[in-house]
């Protein structure tokens, strides 16, 4: 069952194209994720999706409606989380969670809301007083407050440390628990992995990838990649020339050998037969981050 | 309780928050208008305004004064600020549209604006002897109508400005021709003919002659009316040309 249908979206800002062509489809019930670099056309694809932009071609569909004609029904099954959103400064969490449940035909418990968000201590907390993490929250509160059947999350971990992220991450999966299908945008390659049932990859507008994550780490093929320090110099040929390996790197006094198949056992027996232990060694399976560079050319972050 | 009112409800309470607004909104009117009153001068008859004492044409001119100086300053600042911090953006991705956070601004302020032409009026009643509006219904129409064209300026201001900071300043610049021209340096009484023509086409100078006329048990004229209806069509429809919700 599809819950969002996205097909040939072109969105352009002037003479640039934004989006060149987007094609994506979101089951019901799952985390689906849109990863791309800043500028790939994430947010402007998800704002065609949440009816706030005009398609200049190409068609949208969310639980069957069309943003553009049926918005006024959107509203009521599309909860959205949008960058750079704020709410009054002194308005507090209590009031606005009260305001926004009574836009809704059938919104959820809003206290019950806050108290599953760790929020309840905050309710009489004007908005200006909250934490980075604590406003994401209430965010999240606000794109679930109606009771949505597909919520869009927009970069909602950017900015936040490292323990507030991991704190929404659950958030985000109790969302999907509730059984909200969630589109989640995101530049995060760690966030898409622990979180995404299935990602688009985005560059330059165009969809480059769209698969489960395994798949798409897959896409990389069963590459390892080891590292160690050796315990006495040698000569680095006698390791390339293993049909297991690809590459031998030197830096200091650690090498990387890359290379597939049963890379780790080959390495070491080879190593010891020329009297040379392996320290510190280490095993780096794929990862998406890998399969990002595989599939655009270059890494997320450049 | 419909959406419009928890808004308006929901806005009053955080405008009740910012103690710089109540005083210059809520506060600031009345006292003027008591100082003013206090004036001993300002309290006997004169040849030159026909009978009238300052502080009788001073009424409607603090009465307007309470309701513009909120809305030329702090609506264009809310709503501008409002608009930069993705309030309005968060909201229409509601079943609310946005337009309703107008109706419930525009709301508020009115109401605000009847509460203290209340005030005020009973003020000069007790404190003062000026007399009630002798057309009440003339009054109110009076008061309304040129609230409306001030309100409609303030959202034009809040639309055509890059931000909050901004919107605030523009409407204080306006704010102060405005009140020359409703009389409050020079009453429009004792302002040489061209000051009053000028006057007249201003939407608080035909606001408070209107609310002058029907105190004083007279229909405003049509030509002051036009006046107003002519600011609220203008500034309306061009803040809504240059409404940007984002």
């Amino acid at each position: 069952m599809t819950q969002i249908e996205v097909q040939g979206l072109v969105k352009r800002y002037g003479d640039r194209t934004a989006v060149g062509g987007v094609d994506l489809s979101v089951r019901r019930g799952e985390i689906f994720g849109i990863l791309g670099p800043n500028g790939a056309g994430k947010t402007t694809t998800v704002e065609c999706i949440e009816g706030l932009r005009t398609p200049d071609s190409g068609t949208v569909r969310v639980c069957g409606l069309d943003p553009q004609t049926d918005s006024a029904e959107l509203r009521h099954v599309l909860g959205a989380q949008l960058q750079e959103s704020e709410l009054p400064d002194k308005i507090t969490v209590g009031e606005a969670m009260e305001l926004y449940s009574s836009f809704y035909r059938d919104p959820a418990d809003w206290r019950g809301l806050i108290a599953d968000l760790g929020l309840t201590d905050r309710t009489r907390t004007q908005f200006r007083h909250l934490s980075g993490g604590q406003k994401q929250r209430l965010s999240i509160a606000l794109a679930v407050i109606g009771n949505p059947r597909v919520a869009v999350l927009d970069e909602l971990t950017t900015g936040l440390d490292p323990q507030s992220r991991r704190d929404t991450w659950d958030l985000i999966e109790s969302v999907r628990d509730r059984g909200v299908t969630v589109l989640l945008v995101t530049h995060f390659m760690e966030e898409a992995e622990r979180l995404c049932d299935r990602i688009a990859v985005i560059d330059s507008g165009r969809v480059v990838a769209l698969d489960t994550t395994a798949g798409l780490v897959s896409t990389v093929g069963d590459r390892q990649r080891i590292g160690f320090r050796p315990s006495a110099p040698f000569d680095p040929g006698v390791l390339s020339a293993l049909p297991e390996v690809f590459g031998v790197d030197r830096a200091e006094d650690r090498v990387t050998v890359t290379g597939t198949g049963d890379l780790l056992s080959a390495v070491v027996t080879e190593l010891s037969r020329h009297g040379v232990s392996a320290s510190d060694l280490r095993i780096d399976q794929p990862s998406l981050d890998d399969a990002f560079v595989a599939l655009t050319g270059r890494s997320i972050d450049d | 309780m419909t959406v419009l009112l928890r808004l308006t409800r929901a806005e009053t309470r955080l405008f009740l928050r910012e103690p710089i607004s109540v005083v210059f909104a809520l506060l600031f009117p009345p006292v003027l208008y008591a100082v003013l009153g206090s004036v001993p001068s300002f309290q006997e008859a004169e040849e030159g305004l026909g009978g009238l004492r300052v502080i009788d044409l001073y009424t409607p001119i603090v009465v307007a004064l309470a309701f513009t100086v909120p809305a030329l300053t702090n609506l264009p600042q809310q709503f501008a600020t409002y608009r930069e911090r993705g309030v309005l953006r968060r909201m229409r991705t509601t079943p609310v549209r946005p337009a309703v956070m107008l109706g419930a601004q525009m709301l508020m302020y009115t109401c605000m604006s009847v509460a203290t032409m209340l005030v005020i009026l009973a003020l000069g009643r007790v404190a003062f002897d000026v007399d009630l509006p002798q057309l009440p219904l003339a009054y109110i129409a009076a008061h309304l109508l040129t609230s409306l064209a001030v309100l409609a300026i303030g959202l034009l201001v809040g639309a055509v400005a890059p931000s909050g900071t901004s919107a605030g300043a523009i409407g204080f610049v306006l704010l102060l021709p405005m009140l020359f021209f409703a009389g409050l340096w020079t009453p429009r009484e004792t302002m040489p003919d061209v000051l009053r023509t000028i006057s007249d086409a201003t939407p608080l100078g035909a606001g408070v002659q209107s609310l002058q006329d029907a105190a004083a048990g007279d229909w405003p004229h049509l030509l002051h009316l036009a006046v107003l209806l002519g600011w609220t069509v203008a500034a309306g429809a061009l803040a809504a040309r240059y409404f940007r919700w984002e």
